[in-house]
C-alpha cells in the first residue's frame, strides 16, 4: 500500500524528498507512519532524522552484534554517551564521534565543532569532562593541500579544547593516500561524575517546561547531517555553509552552567543540540520518554531575522542545550544562566500523547509522532560482497623479498616516517595538562588521568588500523579492540569499556558493506572474548571521493581503570641494568607492516592473526605486573615491530639498550615483523624470577632479550651485529622530521 | 592568611590554582566572582589561566573591563599581593596593572610544553624563598605569550629589578630554543614597580606535585606564605 501511495504522489510533489536525501521507498514509509503526506516542514524533519548520520539505517542491524553489557555498565548505547561504574559512587562517561565530512571542506571549524559536539555529549549526561582524545587520518603530508588540512584540523582541535579547559591527552595520526580527499577526524571525550547525578535525554513529566539555552540559532549547519550522509565530491566545497561554526567560549560557559544546574537538581532531562539540531533534540527526548511536546518556534532566539520554520528546526548552530525543567525550578535555572550571561528561553511544554507539535506564528506548522521521526527509519540489510582485491593482496608473501641490507638505515627510515615519527608537532598545540590531573600525557601507549575524588585513575587510548582492516576486515576489527585495550593495560589499567567510531565507505556498495560487516563481526568477537562492552559510538559512512573509498577504518577508544593512581607505568626505560623482556607470542608477519609500506611501498600480505584468548591473558598479566610494581616500563609492540618499540622505549627514557636475539631467528622478521598481544618490559634484576614465574603461571611466553644501558640501541642476532644506532641519531630521525615537513 | 582566585567567564585554570592552595599547601582559598565590586578580605589574589571571554578582541582585554578589576586595582594600590598566571598575566597587562604587552607566539601556534625559568630577582614577596639564578621546571601552555616591552621600558624593568623570570634551558642558560614564544629578552614574568603585582606566562600551579612532573612551582607560593607569616609576626611584635 505504501508503495502505491508513493507512486501516486511522485508526480505531484516532484519528488522533493529526493533532494532531501530520502529514497522513494522511505518517503512511502513516512506517509504510511504519518497516515498522510508530510507537509514541507515535516518532510525536512524526517529527512534529517532519517539520514544515515542520525538513523544508522545501514548499520543498526550489524551494531546489534556488539556486547553492550557488563556488571559495570550503567548506560550502554542509545543515550548521548555510555556510562560505566568505576566504584566509590562514581562513573566514567565517554564517547567518540566523527566529524570527517565537515573537516574535509573546512578543517578548522570542522574539527573544532567535532570537539565541541563530543564535549556536549558528555556533560549532557551530567559528567564533568576530564579529557579529550582524537584519531586522525590524512593523505601524505607531501603537498600543500594535505598540510593545509592537517594544520587546520590540529589548530581547530586545539582552538576548541584549549579554550574550554579540558586537556587533550592523547590520540593518533596516520597517513595514507586513500585519506587524501577525505580525512578522518574522530574526537573522543571522557568525563567523570557521581553516579547519582546521572541525567538522561528524556522529556519526562507532563507539564514540564522545554527550555532552550545557549547560543542563538542561525543558518549554519542546515542539513549538515544530510551532507554527512553523502559521498564527498568536487562539489563539496559549495557545502561549506553546511559546516557549523564553533564558539568555544560559549561552550565553556555552557558546561559550567549546565553542570551547576545538574548538581543543584534543577533539570529533569538534558539533551544537547548537535546533528539535526532542534528536530533531533525534540523528537529524541520525547521518543525516549514516550511523551509529546508543544513547542513555540517564535520563542527560539535567532541570530538573524527571516529564518523559515524548517531552518529553525534543522539548523545545527553550535553551543545550544535543551533542558526539561519542572516549572518551580525555572527561576533557579534562570539565576545560573544569568550569572554566566547566557540566553535561556522557555519554548514549550511536555504533553501527554506522543506527538511533537510545532507552532509558528500561531499556526501548527508540524505535527509528528516523535517515535516515527526519531526511530521510524528503516533498517537496511545491504548486500555485502568480498571485493576482488582481497584475495589478490593476501596472496602476496613478504618473505619473498630479499633480506635487508642495512637494518640500521631501515630503522631510521621507519622512525622518520610520518606514521611512526614523534607527533609532538601535533600535541604541543594541545593543552594536555590543564586541570592538573594528567599523570601521563601524549606520546605513550595510553594517557593516564588521576581522579582526585578517589585516588584512582583512568587510562585512555584510541586505536585502529585502516591498513590492516583493508587487508583483512575481520582481523582488523579484532585488532582495533585488542590494541586499544592492550594500550590501557600497558599502563596497568583494567579495560572497562570501549566506544567505537566506524569510518567506512558507501554502504550501498557491496564491497564497502562487506568490509563494514566483517570488521564489526571481528570487533564484536574481540569484545566478547576480552569481556569489554561497547557502551556507545558512531558510524560514519560515505567516506568516499569520486568513487574512491578510504580504507575501512574502525577506531576504538578504550577506557581502563587503575585502582591506584600512584601505580601506573610508561614506555620509557628507566634504570640502567634493568632486564628487557619480550612478552607475548612469537608469531609475527611482515604482511601489512610498516616495513612493507615504508621500505617497499606496498600494502599487501596477510597480517599476523590474533589469538584472543592469549590477548586476554597478556592484558591481565600486564595489569598485575604494574599493580605489584614489578616492572619499570611497559611498551606495546605495534607499528614497526620490536625494533621500533625498542627505539621508542630508549628515546622515551633517554637510555640505550643491548639486545641479543638467538641465532635461530630471521632477524628481519623478528625485528620488523608485527603481531598482536605483545609488549616489551624492563624490570629490575631482583624481580626477574618472580616475573618469569608469573608469566609461566599465566601461560604467557616471556623471553629475556637484553639489558638497559649505554647510549645506543645495540641489537645482535646469533652473535652477529644486526644494527647499532646512537640515541641522538634515532632522536633526530624521530623528532625533527615532522616539524621540518610542516614548515 | 587567605588566598582568592578570580573566576572570569572563560577562566579555566581556576580549579588548578584553587586545588594547589587548598590541597597541596593546605591554606584557605576562595573563588572570587568576576562581577564582584568589592574583593573582601584576602592576602593574595590569583588571576588564573584560561581564555577569558574567549580571548576575543585581545587576550585578557575584555576581562580587564569587568567589575572585579576595579576592586583589584584598589587592592593592588594598597599593597595587596596579586599573582597573574598565563591569561591572568594578560589580564593584568590589559588592566594596566603591569607594563608591556603579550603578543602572539612567534610560532603563531599554541605551545604546551615543559620548560625552565630562571629566578632573576629574589627580593620580592613572590620569590623570597628562591635564590637568584635558581632554575625552576614549569610548563607553559599559551598562544599569546610573547612578552613585548619597548626599549625604554625594558631598561626600566632591568634597572628596577622588575624582571622576575626568564626562559632558560635546563642548565640556566638563556637561549632561543628555551624561549617558547619569542618574548623580548626571554622574559617569562615581571613585577610592577612596587613589587606586589607579578605576572608570568608559565604555570607554577601545574608544577606543585611530583606526580605532575615538577614541584618547582611551589617556591612561589611558599615565598608568599613565608612573606605573609613574617608580616604577621612583625605586626604582632
Amino acid at each position: 500500500m505504501a508503495e502505491r501511495d508513493s507512486k501516486n504522489n511522485a508526480g505531484r510533489q516532484d519528488k522533493i524528498w529526493r533532494k532531501l536525501g530520502l529514497k522513494d521507498f522511505e518517503y512511502a514509509m513516512i506517509v504510511d507512519q504519518l497516515g498522510r503526506e508530510p507537509n514541507p516542514v515535516e518532510l525536512n524533519m524526517y529527512s534529517v532524522m532519517w539520514s544515515e548520520h542520525c538513523s544508522y539505517k545501514h548499520s543498526r542491524s550489524s551494531l546489534k552484534l556488539f556486547p553492550t553489557e557488563s556488571p559495570r555498565v550503567v548506560q550502554g548505547p542509545g543515550e548521548n554517551a555510555g556510562v560505566v561504574d568505576i566504584g566509590d559512587g562514581y562513573a566514567a562517561v565517554f564517547k567518540i564521534e566523527s566529524h570527517n565530512h565537515p573537516s574535509a571542506v573546512e578543517p578548522y571549524q570542522g574539527a573544532a565543532t567535532g570537539v565541541g559536539g563530543i564535549l556536549r555529549d558528555i556533560y549532557t549526561m551530567g559528567a564533568q569532562p576530564i579529557a579529550f582524545l582524537n584519531s586522525l587520518r590524512f593523505g601524505p603530508p607531501d603537498n600543500d593541500r594535505g598540510r593545509y588540512l592537517l594544520r587546520g584540523v590540529v589548530a581547530g582541535i586545539g582552538g576548541y579544547g584549549n579554550c574550554v579547559g579540558i586537556p587533550t591527552v592523547g590520540g593518533e595520526v596516520y597517513f595514507e593516500p586513500c585519506y587524501r580527499g577525505n580525512p578522518l577526524v574522530n574526537a573522543m571525550c571522557v568525563g567523570v561524575m557521581p553516579l547519582e547525578r546521572l541525567v538522561l535525554g528524556q522529556a519526562c513529566g507532563e507539564g514540564n517546561l522545554v527550555v532552550l539555552a545557549g547560543a542563538r540559532t542561525g543558518r549554519d549547519g542546515i542539513h549538515g547531517v544530510t551532507f554527512a550522509s553523502e559521498e564527498l565530491s568536487e562539489q563539496s566545497e559549495k557545502d561549506r555553509p553546511a559546516v557549523q561554526v564553533g564558539d568555544p567560549f560559549l561552550g565553556k560557559l555552557l558546561i559550567d552552567a549546565t553542570l551547576e544546574a545538574v548538581e543543584k537538581k534543577l533539570v529533569q532531562g538534558v539533551q544537547d543540540l548537535g546533528g539535526a539540531g532542534l528536530t533531533c533534540a525534540l523528537t529524541e527526548t520525547a521518543s525516549r520518554a514516550g511523551t509529546g511536546l508543544e513547542i513555540d518556534l517564535d520563542k527560539v532566539p535567532l541570530r538573524e531575522e527571516g529564518l523559515e520554520p524548517f531552518e529553525i528546526l534543522t539548523s545545527e548552530s553550535q553551543e545550544r542545550m535543551l533542558f526539561i525543567v519542572e516549572p518551580e525550578h525555572l527561576s533557579g535555572l534562570e539565576d545560573i544562566f544569568r550569572h554566566w550571561q547566557l540566553p535561556l528561553t522557555v519554548l514549550g511544554r511536555v504533553t501527554k500523547g506522543r506527538l511533537v507539535r510545532i507552532f509558528y506564528r500561531g499556526e501548527i506548522v508540524a505535527e509528528v509522532p516523535a517515535e516515527s521521526v526519531a526511530g521510524g527509519a528503516p533498517a537496511y540489510e545491504p548486500e555485502g560482497r568480498e571485493p576482488d582485491y582481497y584475495r589478490e593482496l593476501s596472496s602476496f608473501d613478504p618473505l619473498s623479498l630479499p633480506p635487508l641490507k642495512d637494518p640500521g638505515r631501515v630503522l631510521l627510515n621507519l622512525l622518520s616516517s610520518p606514521d611512526i615519527a614523534s607527533k609532538e608537532w601535533v600535541w604541543q598545540q594541545y593543552d594536555y595538562m590543564v586541570r592538573t590531573c594528567t599523570l601521563q600525557g601524549p606520546g605513550g601507549d595510553a594517557a593516564v588521568i588521576r581522579l582526585r575524588e578517589s585516588g584512582k585513575a583512568l587510562a585512555v587510548a584510541v586505536d585502529g588500523s585502516g591498513r590492516l582492516t583493508y587487508l583483512d576486515p575481520y582481523l582488523g576489527g579484532m585488532l582495533a579492540v585488542a590494541e586499544a585495550t592492550r594500550n590501557v593495560s600497558c599502563c596497568g589499567a583494567e579495560p572497562i569499556g570501549i566506544t567505537d567510531c566506524l569510518n567506512f565507505g558507501n554502504p550501498e556498495k557491496p564491497a564497502a558493506f562487506w568490509q563494514f560487516r566483517r570488521a564489526v563481526e571481528g570487533m564484536a568477537e574481540a569484545c566478547r572474548v576480552l569481556e569489554v562492552p561497547v557502551v556507545g559510538g558512531n558510524v560514519s559512512f560515505y567516506n568516499e571521493v569520486e568513487d574512491e573509498a578510504i580504507y575501512p577504518t574502525p577506531v576504538v577508544g578504550a577506557v581502563g581503570l587503575l585502582e591506584d593512581a600512584g601505580r601506573h607505568c610508561g614506555p620509557g626505560f628507566k634504570e640502567e641494568g634493568d632486564a628487557i623482556c619480550l612478552l607475548g607470542p612469537e608469531e609475527v608477519s611482515l604482511g601489512g607492516s610498516q616495513l612493507l609500506k615504508v621500505v617497499h611501498g606496498r600494502v599487501a600480505g596477510r597480517p599476523a592473526g590474533i589469538d584472543l584468548g592469549m590477548e586476554k591473558k597478556v592484558q591481565a598479566l600486564l595489569c598485575r605486573l604494574v599493580a605489584r610494581g614489578l616492572v619499570s616500563s611497559v611498551h606495546d609492540l605495534s607499528e614497526g615491530g620490536l625494533a621500533v618499540s625498542l627505539a621508542e622505549s630508549c628515546m622515551a627514557g633517554g637510555r640505550g639498550a643491548v639486545i641479543e636475539l638467538p641465532l635461530s631467528t630471521d632477524p628481519d622478521l623478528a625485528l620488523f615483523g608485527e603481531g598482536p598481544s605483545r609488549a616489551i618490559l624492563s624490570l629490575p634484576e631482583k624481580n626477574r624470577d618472580q616475573v618469569i614465574e608469573m608469566a609461566e603461571e599465566a601461560g604467557v611466553e616471556l623471553r629475556v632479550i637484553g639489558r638497559v644501558g649505554g647510549d645506543a640501541l645495540d641489537i645482535c642476532c646469533g652473535g652477529g651485529r644486526f644494527l647499532k644506532l646512537r640515541l641522538d641519531e634515532m632522536k633526530k630521525a624521530f623528532e625533527e622530521v615532522f616539524s621540518w615537513m610542516m614548515s | 592568611m587567605k588566598f582568592g582566585v578570580i573566576v572570569f567567564p572563560g577562566s579555566n585554570c581556576d580549579l588548578d590554582a584553587y586545588h594547589l592552595v587548598r590541597d597541596v599547601l593546605k591554606r584557605d582559598v576562595e573563588y572570587i566572582g568576576y562581577d564582584r565590586r568589592k574583593l573582601g578580605n584576602f592576602d593574595v589574589v590569583i588571576l588564573p589561566g584560561g581564555f577569558t571571554y574567549g580571548d576575543y578582541l585581545r587576550s585578557g582585554a575584555l576581562a580587564a573591563r569587568t567589575p572585579v578589576i576595579e576592586a583589584l586595582a584598589g587592592f593592588a594600590n594598597s599593597g595587596g599581593l596579586v599573582l597573574g598566571i598565563c591569561n591572568g598575566f594578560q589580564v593584568l597587562t590589559e588592566a594596566g596593572l603591569l607594563p608591556g604587552a603579550l603578543c602572539r607566539n612567534d610560532s603563531l601556534q599554541f605551545r604546551c610544553r615543559q620548560g625552565y625559568v630562571r629566578v632573576e630577582t629574589n627580593t620580592l614577596a613572590f620569590t623570597g624563598k628562591a635564590k637568584n639564578g635558581d632554575v625552576l621546571k614549569m610548563p607553559v601552555a599559551h598562544g599569546d605569550g610573547s612578552y613585548y616591552a619597548p626599549p625604554e621600558l625594558l631598561r626600566d624593568l632591568d634597572d628596577n629589578g622588575q624582571v622576575v623570570f626568564r626562559y632558560v634551558d635546563r642548565d640556566g642558560r638563556i637561549s632561543e630554543a628555551a624561549n617558547p614564544n619569542g618574548s623580548t629578552a626571554n622574559i617569562a614574568g615581571i613585577a610592577n614597580r612596587r613589587g606586589n603585582v607579578v605576572g608570568l606566562m608559565p604555570h607554577p600551579e601545574r608544577a606543585g606535585e611530583r606526580a605532575l612532573g615538577s614541584v618547582d612551582g611551589l617556591v612561589l607560593f611558599r615565598s608568599l606564605i613565608g612573606h605573609l607569616q613574617d608580616r604577621e609576626v612583625a605586626g604582632n611584635g
